[in-house]
Order: structure tokens, then sequence, then C-alpha cells
């Protein structure tokens, strides 16, 4: 749970105040509102300028960034690949964060939550856009973090595949006591939590969409 | 180590004007070929004319007084344009705490060579003996030079066009390091690797200059190469010095207090 006060970044975000406290929340907006600016914030990629991130009571600027960031796991908006194969690449978050490897049945448990029917000894580059996030998104879901910051992670998706997806994520969250913040532009998306929204615009919000 | 053989032959200036024929050659293909550079090779060669002029003028002078300041003098000054030209190599903007790391990591790669290999390994006595210290420190620093512009040109680059991916690592959990890994182990061996490359086929394609000076001034060609492959053994190793220190202190610069990258336009 994210509890923010006073915040402001640049002329990007100013944030009076906003309580982050479901197991799923929705970051909407347009274009430029400061959405990825907010998350990047929640785990330390940008430095506000001014206000206070608590995280579960305790001032994020306080804390290591990098044992911060090993709990508050973020997905980017492009999908990144690292040099290997595809279990390579599921592999890679662990050893950043120091953690150890995964099982082969492990690995393909995480694939098949994410639609992905492939093999970790496959090379990457063969993969479509929509399979290289979707890869990209079982390497973070692999790191069991406490929370999870996910930028657009259904944007190269169909409708179908993104509707399999979110669902299976939201269910992983939930059975398992996480947390999962998402910026989103898909109005299905959004449409599958309508209490958890959080709207942005021109840097500014108020909270969640049910209590305004 | 030249008194058991003939002295070299002296050049006349005569004799040395008649080499300029060479630059009236090109001079001429330039002309009948149509490309502007007649201007540049003039200034070129009258520069280069100068410079040794003047430099064999002042070592003359060196090697007649030596004293520790006038060494210590030379030294400074040749490392302090090494410097210059290697930040002025490098392509890419460079920030001030990375210029400074340059100076640093050159000044550190060679007093730790020099003191190994003046000291230790040539036994120069006094220390600041300008007939061995000037030209073999010259060697080192110039060598050195090259390697840390290239391995700054590599790192500035690496940090600039990896950005998505070493972000994305710091997203994952990754400390600085671990994350910029990859860029600083590239920015290392391509500044180490002219020097190896040199070393593999020394003395089959090329007879080294400090080698082929010493022959012609009637050294023994065994004593030559035995120079040569001490000063060869120094360049690795103030090459390594300088560029270790460069790049793993270098790519610190790139990061904030907070294990974030720099904004780029604050780099």
């Amino acid at each position: 749970m994210f509890t923010i006060t006073g915040l402001k970044y640049r002329s990007i975000l100013d944030i009076q105040s906003l309580t982050i406290d479901r197991p799923v929340s929705c970051i909407t907006g347009p274009s430029g509102s400061g959405k990825t600016t907010l998350l990047r914030c929640l785990n330390r990629l940008c430095e506000p300028d001014e206000g206070v991130i608590l995280y579960n009571g305790m001032d994020i600027a306080r804390t290591d960034p990098v044992m911060l960031r090993r709990q508050i796991v973020m997905l980017g908006q492009s999908p990144v690949l690292y040099d290997g194969t595809i279990g390579d690449n599921l592999q890679i978050g662990l050893r950043f964060a120091q953690k150890p490897a995964a099982s082969r049945d492990r690995l393909l448990e995480v694939l098949a939550g994410v639609g992905l029917q492939k093999s970790p000894d496959e090379e990457c580059q063969t993969l479509s856009g929509g399979e290289r996030q979707r890869l990209c998104l079982a390497r973070v879901l692999l790191m069991d973090a406490k929370v999870y910051l996910l930028d657009e992670p259904s944007s190269a998706l169909d409708k179908e595949t993104e509707r399999f997806v979110i669902e299976n994520l939201a269910s992983f969250v939930r059975g398992r006591g996480k947390e999962l913040i998402l910026v989103t532009h898909s109005p299905e998306v959004a449409g599958m939590y309508p209490g958890a929204q959080i709207r942005l615009s021109g840097g500014r919000t108020e909270g969640y969409g049910d209590e305004q | 180590m030249n008194s058991n053989q003939s002295s070299v032959m002296d050049l006349p200036v005569l004799s040395l004007a008649l080499a300029y024929v060479f630059v009236l050659v090109l001079l001429v293909i330039f002309r009948s070929r149509g490309i502007r550079r007649e201007r540049q090779i003039l200034i070129a060669t009258t520069r280069m004319t100068i410079q040794l002029t003047v430099m064999g003028y002042i070592l003359m002078y060196v090697f007649q007084n030596p004293s520790w300041w006038l060494t210590l003098i030379m030294l400074l000054i040749m490392l302090g344009f090494a410097i210059f030209n290697a930040q002025k190599r490098v392509k890419l903007p460079l920030s001030r705490p990375l210029r400074r790391l340059m100076g640093l990591s050159m000044l550190c790669g060679y007093l730790c060579t020099a003191l190994i290999f003046l000291l230790l390994v040539l036994r120069i006595r006094p220390w600041f003996n300008p007939q061995y210290c000037i030209p073999v420190s010259g060697m080192i620093i110039g060598n050195a030079m090259t390697g840390i512009s290239l391995g700054a040109n590599k790192l500035c680059n690496g940090m600039k066009e990896q950005r998505p991916k070493i972000e994305n690592s710091l997203m994952l959990g990754a400390s600085p390091a671990a994350a910029a890994k990859e860029i600083v182990n590239d920015a290392f061996d391509s500044a180490i690797l002219p020097t190896m490359n040199n070393m593999l086929t020394m003395g089959i394609v090329s007879l080294p200059g400090m080698m082929t000076g010493q022959i012609l001034s009637g050294t023994f060609p065994l004593t030559a190469i035995k120079y040569q492959i001490g000063i060869m053994l120094a360049i690795l190793g103030c090459t390594a010095i300088t560029v270790v220190l460069f790049v793993t202190l270098g790519y610190k610069t790139f990061f904030t207090s907070g294990a974030a990258l720099k904004l780029e336009e604050t780099v």
C-alpha cells in the first residue's frame, strides 16, 4: 500500500494526496498525463522534487533503492530482451535480484500463465511483438515480488489474449496476497476493475474513481 | 649500450631536405586530382618539422642539464597534453566528473607503471635520468591515451544506446554495477584490444619504432628486443590500469545516488 502526499516531479506530476491500497489498481488517463512517471516514482527510478511516498508506512526515499526494487518490481512499456534463450530471459530477473534460479517446471508454468506456448530452450529472435511483451511479463511474475508495477502490459496483445493475461494476472495477485498497479490505455482492461481506477490528468489526481 | 657498435651516421640537413620530395609528390597528386588538401598537407609538414625541431633542442638541453625538476616538468606537460587529447577524442559530450576521472586514471596508471618499469625493471639511476625517463614515459603515456579514449568512447556510447536495457535491469532489481556490467566489460575490452593485436604481429609484420631506433643508433638487436619486450609489457600494464580504473569508476557517474539512471541531459 502506497500513501503519497505533496508529490511533485518537474512539471509532469503534481499530486496532493493519493492512497493506493487495493490489490489491483488501474492508472488511466490521456497520453502525457504522468502515468508512467508516477509508476517510476513508486520504485525510485524517478526521484520526486518534492513530497513523500510511503510504502507500508515506510518512506521509500530512505530505503535502499535496489532492495526496494526487488520488492516492487516494474515492467516497462516496451519489451526489453537480453541475449540468449527464452529460459535465459526468464531467469535473468531472478539473477539480477540475487534470488535462486527457477526450476524448468516453474518456467513452463509461468509461460503458460501468460499464454505463451514456447519452450524455454527456444531463442528469442523469432518472437513477435506480443510474444515479447508476454515473455517480459512472465519474467517479472517469476520474481515473486510483493508489488508489481506494470506499464501497459497488454498494449501489443489482441483483445482475447489481453483478457486471458489480465485475468490470470489478477488471480495470481489476489491468490498470493500481492499488489498490482497497472497503467493502461485499454478501456477493456480498465473496465475489468471499475472500482479501482486512478485517473490522472495533467499530472493531477484525486484518488480512486469510485470515491470521486 | 651503444659502446660496442659503430655510432649512428649523422644525417646532414641537406640530405634530410631531400626527403621533402615525398611531400612534393603528394602535392602533385592532390593538384592533378583536384583534391583540395594542399593547405593541410603544408601545415601538417610544417608543424611536424617545427615541433620535432623544438623538441630536439629541448631534449638536448634537458639531457645536458639533467635535473629532477626539468624531467618532472616534461612529464607533466606530456601527461597534461595526453589527458587533454584523450578527452578531445571522445565524440560524445563528457561530464565534468568523467573528465576528472580520465585525468586521474591516466595519472594513476602512469605512476604505477613508471614506478615498476623505470625503477625496478630498468633500474635507472638517478630516477629522473632524462635519457630513459622521458622517451619511455612518452611511449607508455601515448598508448594509455589511445586506450582510454577508445574505452571512454565505448562507455559513453554504450550508456547512451543501451539506456532502455540498463533501465530495465534496474526495474528488475539489478544493482547499477550489474546493470552496466556488460558495457563496462565491452569498454575495457575495446581499449585493450589494439595493444594485444599489436603484440600478436610484432616482430613479424612490424619492427616497432623504439627497437628500430635503437638498432639504427648501433644497439645490438638482442639488446633492442629486450627493451622492446619490456616496453610492450609496460604499455599493456599502463593501459590496463588506466582503463580499468576509468571504466569501473566511470560507469557510476551515469547513475544517481538513488541507483537510477541520470536524466540524459544532465549526464
